[in-house]
């Protein structure tokens, strides 16, 4: 009832179309290859499909693939505000210049990122000929997948904060000054509150692309089994043994992981709108 | 009026002449599923083939060529990619069509001479100039303190073939199968990347310059001399395994299209003089004696198995060593 009632006060004409359209697109493009990943596991028994996505070697890159793009789109979400924050904020020559760039691990292929992270960070690299001698390995590491997902993360987190901080009332700020506010409290309680959602936006981007990501980390990675070997190396070595069940076996406890985390940030954002909210 | 009846005529004319060259182009169209490193070959043999094929029946034929990883391509074609003919780098990518939905007829490597097998490779070693680590055998390999470069055998048909000659130089030697089992481990415990193709391990060894040793097809080291020149040499081990390169008709697709009798023809073309003279040119072992023995200093003498007499076939080689819980993967889970 109260959904007819609502339709009907829409200011915009159109909502059964709109809403048609939109199921069917998303079933097209999104639900119809996704529920085929998930046919194909269900020519498994369920022992089968346990003991596959159970064995230690799969858990062993669950673990690096969720851990690494979790770091990675922490660190994304700490410097990528910083970058949109200067971005926005300051005015300097060649500012141009450097907003574009941030564009760029969008635009390049992954496989290029790739090489040219370890060819940079491996041992005879600019970076690892310092790094290495530190006792501190970072190509053929995890800690090579942490660099190279947040090399790819970068762009979302900025993109996402860039423009909601432009909007931002420099007003707020000069008000809250008057009344003796810190320079900390007026970023804790005035600037945080209001890009809070678009950060966890950035965030949840930076964090599901990274968890998917093939291209750029297989060649940084080392691939070496129980270490450094990510969850899409091993759907690739499963279709290798054209065990095309097996594969998708690993691919649907990623779909399942990765909905069920990207839910529970958007529930987080939620939260996060509604207090900020309250607080303006 | 003259005008016109002249813009007539030309119009005709440019009809004829297109219909013509129209004519000229679709006498035959055929589709080569192949692996990549077989690239350069099949861009030079396509032309040669089609000359050859001209001049015997008159007829124009396009040959267009699709490069991926083999297993890859196996996996296109079973899905659907209506090949006329694929040729790959491991038996196993074409016994995979014969046994899923029956593309190919078993009997496929009866069909052309020398197994359906125009030319091999081998496994070999590149090392960095003057040897440091004095590895001159398989043995040398497994040593602490050598870092190997091998692609990842689980992705890539080349780390499969190391994998397997490092195995039986020691069955060879007279060792037991659990003496094969600690060497290969021991050798894998020196391996420090493992990349997920031949190319991949080729850039990790001389690019970035990780390991002492790379063990990859010859063909591609012949290739990396070539283009990096003086910093490495190659050490031929006392044996290694034959690399196949099996090729077939695709029956199903070649019957639908019409095209057995031409798809035939440029499979057995393969195996003429000037195929095989191509092949050597391209780095590969050819199979005809009268080439190979043209081409003897080119490509040193070793003992070489193949993985039929030795392990009976790949797809047991494969169930038992680099399927999932495997002996390969036995080696990183003793690790742990």
């Amino acid at each position: 009832m109260s959904f007819a009632l609502r339709t009907r006060h829409s200011v915009l004409p159109g909502f059964g179309l709109a809403l048609g359209f939109t199921v069917l697109y998303l079933s097209l493009i999104v639900l119809i290859p996704l529920s085929a990943a998930f046919i194909k596991t269900a020519s498994m028994s369920w022992e089968a499909f346990w003991s596959t996505v159970t064995a230690p070697r799969v858990l062993a890159s669950f673990r690096l693939s969720f851990g690494a793009a979790f770091i990675a789109a922490l660190v994304n979400a700490v410097f990528g505000l910083i970058v949109a924050w200067v971005l926005v904020r300051y005015k300097f020559s060649g500012k141009k210049l450097i907003d574009a760039m941030v564009d760029l691990p969008f635009a390049l292929p992954t496989a290029v990122a790739g090489i040219a992270l370890t060819a940079v960070y491996s041992s005879k690299g600019w970076i690892g000929q310092f790094l290495e001698p530190n006792g501190f390995k970072v190509a053929f590491t995890p800690f090579g997948v942490v660099v190279a997902l947040t090399f790819i993360g970068l762009p979302f987190v900025v993109r996402t904060v860039q423009p909601v901080l432009a909007d931002l009332e420099r007003e707020l700020e000069e008000a809250a000054s008057c009344l003796g506010a810190t320079r900390w409290q007026i970023f804790a309680r005035v600037i945080l509150p209001a890009i809070l959602p678009a950060l966890i936006t950035g965030f949840a981007l930076a964090f599901a692309r990274g968890v998917g990501e093939y291209g750029s980390v297989i060649f940084i990675a080392g691939n070496m089994p129980m270490k450094s070997e990510i969850a899409p190396l091993l759907i690739i070595t499963k279709l290798e043994q054209y065990d095309y069940a097996g594969a998708t076996a690993i691919a649907v406890v990623m779909l399942v992981a990765s909905f069920l985390l990207l839910f529970a940030i958007n529930l987080l954002q939620w939260w996060a709108r509604r207090r900020g909210g309250q607080l303006s | 009026m003259k005008v016109a009846a002249n813009l007539r005529a030309i119009a005709f004319a440019w009809c004829f002449a297109f219909a013509l060259v129209a004519d000229a182009r679709a006498d035959a169209t055929l589709l080569n599923a192949s692996y990549d490193v077989a690239r350069e070959f099949y861009k030079e043999y396509n032309p040669a083939f089609a000359r050859y094929w001209k001049q015997k029946t008159g007829e124009t034929v396009k040959i267009n060529q699709s490069h991926d990883a083999s297993s890859k391509q196996a996996r296109s074609v079973a899905d659907g990619l209506e090949a006329d003919v694929v040729s790959m780098n491991q038996a196993s990518d074409i016994d995979m069509l014969v046994e899923r939905g029956g593309l190919i007829q078993p009997g496929w490597r009866k069909r052309l001479p020398y197994g359906a097998v125009p030319y091999i490779s081998t496994s070999v070693f590149l090392v960095r100039k003057g040897n440091p680590k004095k590895i001159r055998d398989w043995d040398d390999l497994a040593k602490p303190g050598v870092a190997v470069i091998i692609p990842n055998p689980k992705t890539a048909g080349n780390g499969r073939y190391t994998y397997l000659a490092a195995w039986t130089y020691v069955v060879l030697k007279g060792g037991s199968e659990a003496q094969a089992r600690d060497f290969v481990s021991a050798l894998f415990k020196n391996v420090p990347v493992l990349d997920t193709g031949g190319r991949g391990a080729t850039t990790t060894f001389a690019q970035r310059g990780i390991g002492d040793v790379l063990v990859t097809f010859e063909n591609e080291v012949f290739l990396i001399k070539k283009e990096l020149g003086d910093q490495f040499e190659i050490v031929y081990p006392s044996v290694s395994v034959i690399a196949e390169n099996p090729v077939s008709v695709v029956d199903k697709w070649a019957d639908k299209k019409g095209t057995r009798k031409l798809a035939h023809a440029y499979l057995e073309y393969l195996f003429s003089e000037e195929a095989q003279e191509i092949a050597a040119r391209q780095n590969f072992r050819p199979q005809l004696p009268s080439v190979a023995k043209k081409h003897a200093g080119t490509f040193k003498k070793l003992a070489l198995f193949s993985v039929d007499e030795q392990f009976g076939g790949w797809q047991k080689a494969q169930k038992i060593h680099f399927d999932d819980g495997g002996l390969f993967d036995q080696i990183y889970q003793a690790k742990k």
